[in-house]
C-alpha cells in the first residue's frame, strides 16, 4: 500500500472517530437536548478520539519510514553471494545505488548480471513486505488506541482540556521547528566540516592562499592532497560584496531620502512598488542578466577605456548584486529615517534649515544606527548570494583585488564542489562543507549584530 | 478642562446672539505693525482650516492666540514661517507680510524667512546633540559666526538670554536630551534666539512641562519681548493672561475676537469669546 | 540684544545661493538613484521581452509524409521502437526538394528539420496504426538554426564559413517559404515538452510541474506550521528564554543564506534519511524550512493586528484561551496569514541555489508524474538553459523567465487584493 493511500486511509478513520466519540457522548447523557450535563461540547469528545486515532498511528508511520530504508538495505546486502559481503564500505554502497536503481526500473551504469538481478527483485519484494505490515500495524494501532479513548469517554471527561493540551503541545512543537532548523544546520554543517578538518588542517584551510580541489580526484593519484587554501574565496567574496555596497549603498540610501523628503506621495506610491519588484526578481534571473547583457557591457566599456577586462569580472557579478540589494537598503534605511521623531525634522526646518541640512546634520547622524545594522544585513546578504555569482562570476581562484579580473567566491565554490557526481567521503565535497560553516558563522555573526542594532534604535524612539 | 466641541457649545445658549459670521470684532490693527496677516486662508486638501483671517502683528508685543481644540490658532502660525510648506497638501491664499514685504511672494526663500521667524515647538524636541551644538546648529548652518570663539561667544549669550547658562555651562558636550523637560525647552528657545529672529513663534510651548518650568519659561518670554515680537499659541488663559499685551480668539477657523489682554478677559464683545474664557467652552 | 539685525541678514542672504546650489544638488542625486533602481527595471524588461518574445513562436515545416509500409513495417510486424521513422521524414524532404543530390548535400538538407519531426510522425503513428499505408500532411517543426534564420538572430550575409548555416540550407528554407511550406506559429512545445538537448523540443512542463510539486510540499507543511508557530508565539508563549531564543532563531533563519539551507537539506534529507536525490519532495522540505520564518513573521504581524478587545470580549464570556484564538483571533488574522504565506510561496518559487545542492540540476526529460519523481525546477531550468552555448537557448531561457515572473506576478497581485480585504476589517 503506498504512503499516501495510508495517511488518507488514517485520516478518514479520525473523521469516522470523531462522530463516533461526538456520538457516544452524547448518547450517554440522553441525546442532544441534554449537552449540559457534559464536562465539555460534546465535539471534543469527538476531538479527544479522533485524536487517539491519528496521532499514535501517524508516529508510527514516520518512524517506520525513518528506519525502513536502512533495514531492508541490510536485509539486501546480508542476502548476497558470500563474495560481495568483503567489498569495501564504497564498493558497498555504490552496489547498493545500483540494486535500488534497478529495482526503481532506471537505466544503471554497470552491466546486470544475476546477482544484481535477484537483489533488485529482492529488494523489492521486501519493500512491498514492509509497507504490508506497515499498513497492517498502523491501523491496528489506530483502531486499538481508538477503541481505548472511545471507552474513556465519560460525562466527567475533561475532553476540553484534553484536546487543548495536545493542541498546545502541537503549536509549542511548531514554533520549536525553528530551534532545531537552526541546529539541523548548525550540526550538518559542522560534523561534515570537522571530518574535512581531519584531513586538511584547520590552518591550511583558513589562511592558505592556494585553492585547487579538482586535483582530489583519486586517492591513489599523485599530488592527490589537493589544495585547500581558501584565502582566495574570501577575497573574491570580499571584493564582489564591496562592489556591491559601493553601489547599494550610496544609491539605496539616497532613494530613501528621496523617496522620504523629495517626492510627491503621487511619485513615492508608483517608486516603491516599481522598487519592490526589483525586490521579488528571483536571483537567477538577475544572474542571466548579469552574465548574458551586463558582463558583456562592461567588457566592452573597459576595452573602449583601455582596461582589460575579464568575460566574468567581479565588476559585472558586484554591480548586478549592488543593484539587486537596493531595493534591501533603501526600505531599512527608510524604516531608519522614518523612525526618527518628526519633531526633529521640525525642529531644524523651524530654524531655516534647508531640506538637505536637515537630512544630513539631524535626520541622518539621528538615524544612523538604524542604517548601519540596516547596511550589515545587506552585506550579509551579499555575502551569502548565490546564482548571481554561479552564473556571472568565475570558477578559478585568483586572489587579486582586480575588479576587471574574475574571481570566484565561497558560495560559488560550494555549487561546483557539490553539483555533479559526488562521493561524499572525498575531502572535496567535504571541503564544500567548511566552506558553508563559514559562510554559516559570518552571515550569523553579521546577521545578530545587524538585528540588534536595527531593534534597539528603534526601541530609543519608540 | 472640559474638552467639548465648539457646536455643542453655540447650541446651548440659544438666547445670546453668539453667530460666527466670519468677521473679527475688537481691533485686529497694531500701532506699530510689523507683520500683517490679510484675508488668510489655509486648506488641507478639501478641509478649508483657516478661514478669511486678517490679523497685525506689533514689534516687541506678545500677542496670544488662544481658542478651543482644533480652531486652527496652530495652523495660522505655521502660517507666518511657512511651516506648512512642508505639508504636501496643504495651500495656503491671503497675504502675509513681513516687515512690509509680503513672505508668500516668489522670490522669498522660506529658509531665510525662517531665520527670521523662529519657531518653539509644544514638545521640547532638542536635537540628538551635545548642548553647544544644539545652540550652535542655527548660527552654522547659516553661517552667523566667522570663527569659533565667535561661535562660542553666540551660543554663550543665547544660553544666557534663555536663562540656562548657569545650569549647563560645565555640561556643554553632553547630550541635549539629557536635561530635563524644562531645560530642554529653554536650550530650544535658546537655539531659537541664536539665529538672531525678529519674530519668535511658540506652539504651546509649556503644554509638556510642569508648573515651576512653566513659571520659567514665561518670565523668559518677559524678557524676551524687549527684543523680538513673540506670537504663542496656548491653551492656558491665564499664560495669555499673563504674557501677552493682545490677544487673538480663534473659533472653527475663524478669527472671533481680537482684543487688548485686559479688555478680552474683562470684557469680551463676543458671546464664544466670553463662553471660553469663562470656561463655558473647553 | 545688541543692534545686529541687518547684520545677521545680510549674513543669512550671503550664504544663500551657495546654500541653495547644495540642495539642488542633493535633491538632483535623490533623484538620479531613485532612476538609477527604476532605469535598471525599464532596461531588464526591454531586454527580456526583445530577447524572449519570438521564443512564443517556432518555424514550423509542411511535408507530405507517406507512412510507407515497406519501411515502416519491412517484415509486415510494425515496432514503434524500431520503425524508421526517421527514414520517412527524410524521403518526404527529399520529395519536397528534388533537385538536391548527392550524399553530402542531402546530409545537409536533413538538418534542416528537427528531430522532433520524426517522434511526431510516430506518435501519430502510434496513436492511429490504420494510418500505415497512407499519405498525411504534417507541419513539423524546423531545426533550431533554420529557426534563428527566420527570426532574424542569423545574419544571412555573413561569411558562410562563420554562420551555422550554409548558403544551400538558406536556398532550400526560401523555396520552401515560397511554396507556402514554411510558417512561423504558436510555439506549443514550450508549454507541453520537458527539457530537451535540442532547443526547438525544449518546453518548461517539466520544470513548471517540478515546481508545482515542490509549492504543494511547502504550502501543506510550511502554512499550517507557520500559522501554529505564530499563534503559539503571540498568544501563548510565556516571556522566557525558551520564547526568546525562538524569537532570535526565528528572525536569524530568516536572513541566513539560501545556499546553507541547500547544505542542510543534502546533509539531513538525502544522506541522513535516505530520500531520494532530485525529487520535489526533498525541494518542498528544504523550500519548508526556507520559507518558515517568512509566514511565521507575517503571521505574528497578522495575529497583533487583531485588536485586543475582541479577545477581552470572547474571555469574558467564558470562552478558554484556545477557543477565543481558534473562534475569533484566527478567522481574523486569516487574510494576514494568507497574504504572508503567498509571499513566502512566491519567494520559494523564485528560489534556486538551494535545489542544486539537492539535485535537482540533473537534466530530465520526462515530465514528473508524483512527489519522488526526478524532476527540476522553473527556476533552475532557467539556470541550466542560461548555460547552453545556442543561441536558441537564450531565446527560451528569456522566455522561461517571462512565464517565472508572470508566476509570480500572479501571486502578488493575489496577495495585494488580499491586502486590500484585509484593509477595512476595522
Amino acid at each position: 500500500m503506498q504512503s499516501t493511500t495510508l495517511i488518507l486511509l488514517l485520516g478518514l478513520m479520525a473523521v469516522t472517530a470523531f462522530y463516533l466519540g461526538r456520538g457516544r457522548s452524547l448518547s450517554l447523557v440522553g441525546g442532544h437536548g441534554h449537552g449540559l450535563a457534559l464536562h465539555s461540547l460534546p465535539g471534543y469528545y469527538g476531538y479527544y478520539v479522533a485524536i487517539w486515532v491519528a496521532l499514535p498511528a501517524l508516529g508510527l508511520l514516520l518512524l517506520w519510514v525513518l528506519i525502513e530504508p536502512r533495514i531492508v538495505v541490510a536485509l539486501v546486502v546480508n542476502g548476497l553471494p558470500e563474495s560481495y559481503q568483503s567489498l569495501s564500505v564504497g564498493e558497498l554502497n555504490l552496489l547498493v545505488n545500483n540494486i535500488q536503481n534497478l529495482a526503481a526500473g532506471d537505466v544503471i551504469s554497470v552491466d546486470v548480471d544475476e546477482v544484481l538481478q535477484n537483489a533488485a527483485s529482492q529488494f523489492t519484494s521486501y519493500l512491498e513486505k514492509s509497507r504490508q505490515i506497515l499498513a497492517v500495524l498502523a491501523v491496528g494501532v489506530a483502531g486499538l488506541a481508538g477503541s481505548f479513548a472511545w471507552r474513556r469517554i465519560h460525562p466527567d471527561l475533561r475532553a476540553r482540556n484534553r484536546v487543548e493540551r495536545v493542541v498546545r503541545w502541537f503549536l509549542i512543537a511548531a514554533s520549536s521547528i525553528a530551534i532545531f532548523t537552526t541546529v539541523g544546520i548548525v550540526l550538518s554543517v559542522l560534523f561534515e566540516a570537522i571530518r574535512f578538518f581531519q584531513e586538511v588542517p584547520v590552518t591550511d584551510f583558513l589562511f592558505g592562499l592556494n585553492w585547487s580541489p579538482q586535483t582530489a580526484i583519486r586517492a591513489d593519484q599523485v599530488g592527490s592532497s589537493g589544495s585547500f587554501g581558501a584565502v582566495p574565496l574570501f577575497a573574491g567574496t570580499m571584493l564582489i560584496t564591496a562592489i556591491a555596497m559601493v553601489v547599494a549603498v550610496p544609491v539605496g540610501l539616497m532613494t530613501a531620502i528621496y523617496l522620504a523628503e523629495y517626492s510627491s506621495t503621487r511619485i513615492r506610491g508608483i517608486a516603491k512598488p516599481l522598487l519592490e519588484i526589483l525586490a521579488g526578481i528571483p536571483t537567477v534571473v538577475y544572474g542571466f542578466f548579469a552574465a548574458l547583457t551586463v558582463a558583456p557591457w562592461v567588457r566592452r566599456a573597459g576595452e573602449a577605456v583601455g582596461f582589460e577586462v575579464a568575460s566574468e569580472s567581479a565588476l559585472a557579478a558586484g554591480l548586478v548584486m549592488g543593484i539587486m540589494i537596493i531595493p534591501l537598503v533603501s526600505s531599512l534605511s527608510d524604516d531608519a529615517i522614518n523612525a526618527v521623531p518628526s519633531a526633529m525634522r521640525d525642529g531644524a526646518l523651524g530654524l531655516g534649515s534647508t531640506r538637505s541640512e536637515t537630512m544630513t546634520k539631524v535626520i541622518l547622524p539621528a538615524a544612523l544606527p538604524g542604517i548601519v545594522g540596516g547596511i550589515l544585513l545587506a552585506v550579509s546578504r551579499a555575502i551569502g548570494e548565490t546564482m548571481i555569482v554561479v552564473m556571472a562570476a568565475g570558477l578559478a581562484a585568483n586572489l587579486t583585488a582586480n575588479p576587471f579580473e574574475a574571481v570566484t567566491t565561497v558560495t560559488v565554490q560550494i555549487v561546483t564542489l557539490l553539483v555533479g557526481d559526488q562521493e561524499f567521503d572525498s575531502a572535496k565535497t567535504l571541503a564544500a562543507f567548511a566552506l558553508g560553516l563559514m559562510l554559516f558563522v559570518v552571515t550569523l555573526f553579521l546577521n545578530i549584530i545587524g538585528l540588534s542594532v536595527v531593534r534597539k534604535y528603534r526601541e530609543q524612539y519608540d | 478642562m472640559v474638552i467639548s466641541t465648539g457646536m455643542s457649545a453655540v447650541t446651548e445658549i440659544p438666547e445670546r446672539k453668539a453667530e460666527l459670521t466670519g468677521e473679527t470684532v475688537g481691533n485686529i490693527r497694531s500701532d506699530h505693525p510689523f507683520m500683517v496677516a490679510e484675508d488668510v486662508n489655509v486648506y488641507y486638501g478639501d478641509n478649508h482650516a483657516i478661514q478669511h483671517v486678517s490679523l497685525e502683528i506689533g514689534k516687541k508685543e506678545v500677542i496670544a492666540l488662544i481658542g478651543p481644540s482644533g480652531c486652527g490658532k496652530s495652523t495660522f502660525l505655521r502660517c507666518l514661517n511657512r511651516m506648512n510648506d512642508t505639508i504636501e497638501t496643504a495651500r495656503v491664499t491671503g497675504n502675509i507680510t513681513l516687515d512690509g514685504k509680503d513672505i508668500y511672494r516668489k522670490e522669498q526663500d522660506p529658509v531665510a524667512l525662517r531665520a527670521r521667524v523662529g519657531m518653539v515647538f509644544q514638545k521640547p524636541n532638542p536635537f540628538p546633540k551635545s548642548i553647544y551644538d544644539n545652540v550652535a546648529y542655527g548660527p552654522r548652518i547659516h553661517g552667523l559666526a566667522a570663527d569659533r570663539a565667535e561661535l562660542d561667544n553666540i551660543v554663550h549669550s543665547s544660553l544666557e538670554r534663555a536663562g540656562l547658562i548657569n545650569e549647563v555651562k560645565d555640561r556643554l558636550d553632553e547630550p541635549g536630551t539629557s536635561l530635563s523637560g524644562g531645560q530642554q525647552q529653554r536650550l530650544c528657545i535658546a537655539r531659537t534666539i541664536a539665529v538672531n529672529p525678529e519674530v519668535i513663534l511658540m506652539d504651546e510651548p509649556c503644554s509638556a512641562l510642569d508648573p515651576i518650568a512653566t513659571a520659567r519659561i514665561e518670565d523668559l518670554m518677559d524678557e524676551l519681548c524687549e527684543d523680538y515680537a513673540i506670537v504663542i499659541v496656548t491653551h492656558s488663559m491665564q499664560q495669555a493672561a499673563r504674557v501677552s499685551k493682545r490677544v487673538a480668539y480663534f473659533h472653527l477657523g475663524l478669527l472671533v475676537e481680537v482684543d487688548e489682554t485686559d479688555k478680552i478677559f474683562t470684557n469680551p464683545q463676543h458671546k464664544l469669546t466670553e463662553d471660553y474664557i469663562t470656561g463655558r467652552i473647553g | 540684544m545688541m543692534n545686529t539685525d541687518r547684520t545677521t541678514r545680510q549674513k543669512v542672504e550671503a550664504g544663500l545661493p551657495r546654500r541653495r546650489r547644495k540642495e539642488f544638488t542633493f535633491k538632483v542625486l535623490g533623484i538620479f538613484a531613485t532612476a538609477v533602481g527604476i532605469l535598471f527595471l525599464g532596461m531588464f524588461f526591454a531586454s527580456l521581452i526583445g530577447e524572449g518574445a519570438s521564443a512564443f513562436r517556432q518555424t514550423y515545416l509542411q511535408l507530405d509524409i507517406e507512412l510507407s509500409e515497406e519501411i515502416l513495417a519491412p517484415d509486415g510486424e510494425l515496432d514503434l521502437a524500431y520503425a524508421d521513422f526517421d527514414g520517412l521524414v527524410r524521403t518526404a524532404l527529399r520529395r519536397e526538394l528534388p533537385d538536391v543530390s548527392g550524399r553530402q548535400e542531402r546530409r545537409e538538407l536533413y538538418r534542416i528539420v528537427s528531430i522532433g519531426a520524426s517522434y511526431q510522425v510516430r506518435d501519430l503513428v502510434a496513436g492511429n496504426p490504420d494510418l500505415v499505408g497512407t499519405t498525411q500532411t504534417l507541419w513539423v517543426p524546423a531545426s533550431s538554426t533554420v529557426d534563428m534564420l527566420i527570426k532574424g538572430n542569423i545574419d544571412a550575409n555573413v561569411d558562410e564559413a562563420l554562420r551555422p548555416i550554409s548558403n544551400k540550407q538558406i536556398a532550400w528554407v526560401e523555396t520552401l517559404r515560397e511554396a507556402g511550406r514554411l510558417d512561423t506559429r504558436f510555439n506549443t512545445a514550450l508549454f507541453t515538452n520537458g527539457d530537451s538537448r535540442e532547443p526547438e523540443l525544449a518546453g518548461i512542463k517539466g520544470a513548471v510541474m517540478g515546481s508545482l510539486y515542490m509549492l504543494m510540499v511547502t504550502m501543506v507543511l510550511s502554512f499550517p506550521i507557520g500559522v501554529a508557530a505564530a499563534i503559539y508565539l503571540e498568544e501563548f508563549a510565556p516571556r522566557n528564554r525558551w520564547s526568546d531564543l525562538i524569537e532570535v532563531n526565528i528572525n536569524n533563519l530568516a536572513a541566513v543564506p539560501s545556499i546553507v539551507f541547500g547544505l542542510l537539506g543534502l546533509a539531513v534529507f538525502i544522506n541522513w534519511a535516505a530520500l531520494p536525490r532530485s525529487a520535489p519532495l526533498v525541494g518542498g522540505l528544504v523550500l519548508t524550512l526556507l520559507t518558515l520564518p517568512v509566514i511565521i513573521i507575517a503571521s505574528r504581524a497578522a495575529i497583533k493586528a487583531v485588536p485586543p478587545s475582541i479577545r477581552e470580549a470572547a474571555l469574558g464570556l467564558g470562552a478558554s484561551q484556545t477557543q477565543v484564538v481558534f473562534h475569533h483571533v484566527l478567522p481574523l488574522a486569516m487574510p494576514g496569514m494568507l497574504t504572508g504565506a503567498i509571499i513566502g510561496m512566491s519567494r520559494a518559487l523564485g528560489e534556486s541555489a538551494p535545489l542544486l545542492m539537492i539535485g535537482m540540476v540533473a537534466f530530465i526529460v520526462d515530465v514528473p508524474g508524483s512527489f519522488t519523481d526526478p524532476a527540476t525546477a522553473l527556476p533552475v531550468q532557467i539556470f541550466l538553459w542560461a548555460d547552453s552555448p545556442e543561441r536558441a537557448f537564450a531565446e527560451r531561457t528569456s522566455a522561461a523567465i517571462i512565464v517565472l515572473l508572470g508566476f509570480l506576478l500572479v501571486m502578488n497581485l493575489a496577495a495585494v487584493i488580499l491586502r486590500k480585504r484585509l484593509e477595512r476589517k476595522w
